[in-house]
C-alpha cells in the first residue's frame, strides 16, 4: 500500500466531478466528487442503496449520469463515442458483485472472450492460451480451466472473475462489493488476492464495499458516500476515529 | 373513471413498448451489416435452435397431418370427393397450417428460451460484463440469435410440411389403400410455385418475429427472477399475436398478387 501523504502527488487516473443521478423522485447521487490516484486503493463505503453501484456503473458507461464530469485516464467518458469508449474500457477492469461469469461458456472461454475485441492492444497473433494460463495462475485456479461456472463455488467464481478482469491488463480495476456473499475466510482470500494483484501490476483500484474489515485491510484512502455526496474522505484511521455520528455509524461493530 | 385511467395507462405502456421494439429492430438492421461478424456464434445458434426444435416440429407435423386427414375424410366421402384428399391436405399444409403451427411451436420453444436466457444474463449482469469488456453484446447475443432463427425456421417448416404430408399419407394408406407414389404424385400435381414461394417467404418473417421479440423481452428484462419469468412468458404471448398479424398481412399481400 502507498502512504496516503504521498498519494496526492501522483497522477490522477480517474476523476468524478459533481455527479448527479436520479431515478424518478429518488435522487441517488447529488453532486458526488472523487479522485483516484495512480497505484492507489480507494475504498468507497456507503449503506446499501446509497448509490455506490450506480456511481461505479456511471463510471464505465453502463449507466448514463444526469450531469457531471467523469474523467478516466484524462478522457471524459460522457462525451466519448462507442468505439473510443470500448477501447478505453480495455484499460478498466470491472469485478461484478455476482461475478457475472458467462454461464454457457467454460472458464477458458470466459477468459478468452474479452481478448477477442482487443487485438489492437495485444496484436493479431496474441497467444491467448498463454494469457489465459497466466491469468488463472494469478488467482491459483489453473486446474479449473475446463470447468463450467456452475461447477465452481462462490469464492472460485469471484477468483475466476478477477482473472477475467486481469486478462486485459487493465490500469484501473473497479471492484463492486468484492467480498459480499462470501464466508469470512474466502473473503479474506479475495482481499489478499486483490492486494497481490495491486502489487504485481501496480493497478489503481476503486473498491465499493460496506465491509469494514475489507476497507481496513485494503484501503489507502476512503470516501464515505452518504446522502448522494462524498460526505467524508480520509484514511481508515482518520474516519474510524471521527466523532461525527454519521461516520461513526459505519465503524460500529 | 379509474377503469378509464387504467385502460389509458395500459394503452400508453403498450404503445411505449411498441416504440421501444421498433428502435430495437432498427438497431438490428444497423448492427447486422457492421463488422465484426460473429460466424462461429451464428453457426452455434443455428445448430442449437434447429436441433432443439426438430423433434417437436416433427411430432407436431406428423399429428397435424394425421388429424387433418382423419377429420376431413368423412366429409369428403360424403361428397364423393375423397380422391381430392392429397390435393386439399397438401395445399392446406403448405400454404397455411405447416408454417403457422411450426412458427407457434418455435415461438414456444425458441422464443421463450431466448427470452429466459437473455433475461437471466441481464439479471446476473453477464450482459453488462460483456459491455464492460468492450464487446458489443447486442451484436454477439441479439444479431446472431435473430439471424439464426430467421434462417432455421424455413427449414423447420419444410421438414414439418413433409412430415405432416407423410402423416396424412399413412391415414390414406390405411383407410383408402392409397400407395405412396399415387399420394405424393397427387400432392405435387396440386402444389404450384404460387403456393410454395409465398408460404416460404413468410416463414422468414415468422422467424425474424420470434427472434426479435424473444431478444427484446430478454435484453430489456427487469431485475430479479420474476423478471426472467415475465420475459419468457411475454415473449411467447407477444410473438404468437405477432405471428397471426404477419400471417394475415402475408395472405393479404399474396391475394393481391394472385388477383393481378
Amino acid at each position: 500500500m502507498i502512504a496516503p501523504n504521498n498519494i496526492s502527488n501522483r497522477e490522477i487516473v480517474l476523476e468524478i466531478k459533481n455527479l448527479h443521478k436520479h431515478f424518478g423522485n429518488n435522487h441517488v447521487l447529488n453532486g458526488f466528487n472523487m479522485k483516484l490516484f495512480k497505484g492507489e486503493n480507494l475504498v468507497i463505503m456507503g449503506k446499501s442503496g446509497s448509490g455506490k453501484s450506480v456511481m461505479i456503473k456511471c463510471l464505465v458507461g453502463l449507466m448514463e449520469a444526469d450531469s457531471g464530469v467523469i474523467s478516466v485516464m484524462h478522457k471524459d467518458i460522457t462525451i466519448l463515442d462507442q468505439e473510443a469508449l470500448d477501447i478505453l474500457r480495455s484499460d478498466i477492469g470491472f469485478l461484478f458483485q455476482g461475478s457475472a461469469l458467462y454461464d454457457s461458456m467454460t472458464v477458458r472461454e470466459n477468459l478468452e472472450f474479452p481478448l477477442r475485441r482487443h487485438t489492437e492492444k495485444f496484436g493479431e497473433h496474441v497467444d491467448t492460451e498463454k494469457m489465459v494460463i497466466e491469468a488463472l495462475e494469478n488467482v491459483g485456479l489453473v486446474s479449473a480451466i475446463d470447468l463450467m461456472p456452475s461447477e465452481l463455488s462462490g469464492g472460485m467464481k469471484r477468483r475466476i472473475a478477477l482473472a477475467r478482469t486481469l486478462i486485459l491488463q487493465p490500469k484501473i480495476i473497479l471492484y463492486d462489493e468484492p467480498t459480499s456473499g462470501l464466508d469470512p475466510i474466502t473473503a479474506k482470500e479475495i482481499i489478499i488476492l486483490m492486494q497481490d494483484v495491486q502489487k504485481k501490476y501496480g493497478t489503481s483500484s476503486l473498491i465499493i464495499t460496506h465491509d469494514v474489515d475489507c476497507s481496513r485491510v485494503i484501503s489507502d484512502r476512503m470516501i464515505l458516500l452518504i446522502d448522494g455526496i462524498d460526505y467524508a474522505a480520509g484514511t481508515y484511521d482518520e474516519l474510524s476515529n471521527s466523532t461525527d455520528p454519521k461516520i461513526k455509524a459505519f465503524f460500529k461493530h | 373513471m379509474s377503469g378509464f385511467y387504467n385502460l389509458k395507462a395500459q394503452l400508453n405502456s403498450f404503445l411505449m413498448e411498441i416504440g421501444e421494439l421498433s428502435f430495437f429492430t432498427a438497431r438490428y438492421f444497423k448492427e447486422v451489416i457492421k463488422k465484426p461478424f460473429e460466424f462461429k456464434e451464428l453457426l452455434r445458434q443455428c445448430y442449437n435452435m434447429g436441433n432443439r426444435s426438430l423433434f417437436l416440429v416433427v411430432i407436431t407435423g406428423f399429428i397435424i397431418g394425421l388429424v387433418l386427414t382423419l377429420q376431413t375424410r368423412p366429409t369428403l366421402m360424403e361428397f364423393g370427393a375423397v380422391s381430392w384428399m392429397p390435393s386439399m391436405v397438401s395445399i392446406a399444409i403448405v400454404r397455411e397450417i405447416g408454417p403457422i403451427i411450426t412458427a407457434l411451436v418455435c415461438a414456444g420453444r425458441i422464443g421463450s428460451g431466448i427470452g429466459a436466457e437473455l433475461g437471466s444474463m441481464r439479471v446476473t449482469e453477464q450482459i453488462d460484463a460483456m459491455e464492460v469488456s468492450g464487446t458489443n453484446p447486442y451484436k454477439y447475443l441479439v444479431v446472431t440469435r435473430v439471424l439464426a432463427i430467421t434462417l432455421m425456421l424455413p427449414l423447420l417448416v419444410i421438414i414439418g410440411d413433409f412430415v405432416a404430408l407423410f402423416g396424412s399419407f399413412l391415414v390414406e394408406n390405411i383407410k383408402g389403400n392409397v400407395s405412396f407414389m399415387l399420394y405424393f404424385n397427387q400432392v405435387f400435381d396440386a402444389l404450384k410455385f404460387g403456393d410454395i414461394i409465398p408460404a416460404t417467404i413468410k416463414t422468414f418473417f415468422f422467424g425474424f418475429a420470434i427472434g426479435i421479440v424473444g431478444c427484446f423481452k430478454g435484453y430489456n428484462c427487469e431485475k430479479g427472477t420474476e423478471g426472467v419469468g415475465k420475459a419468457a412468458n411475454s415473449a411467447v404471448v407477444f410473438t404468437s399475436l405477432l405471428l397471426f398479424i404477419i400471417d394475415f398481412i402475408a395472405v393479404f399481400v399474396t391475394d393481391i398478387f394472385y388477383a393481378l
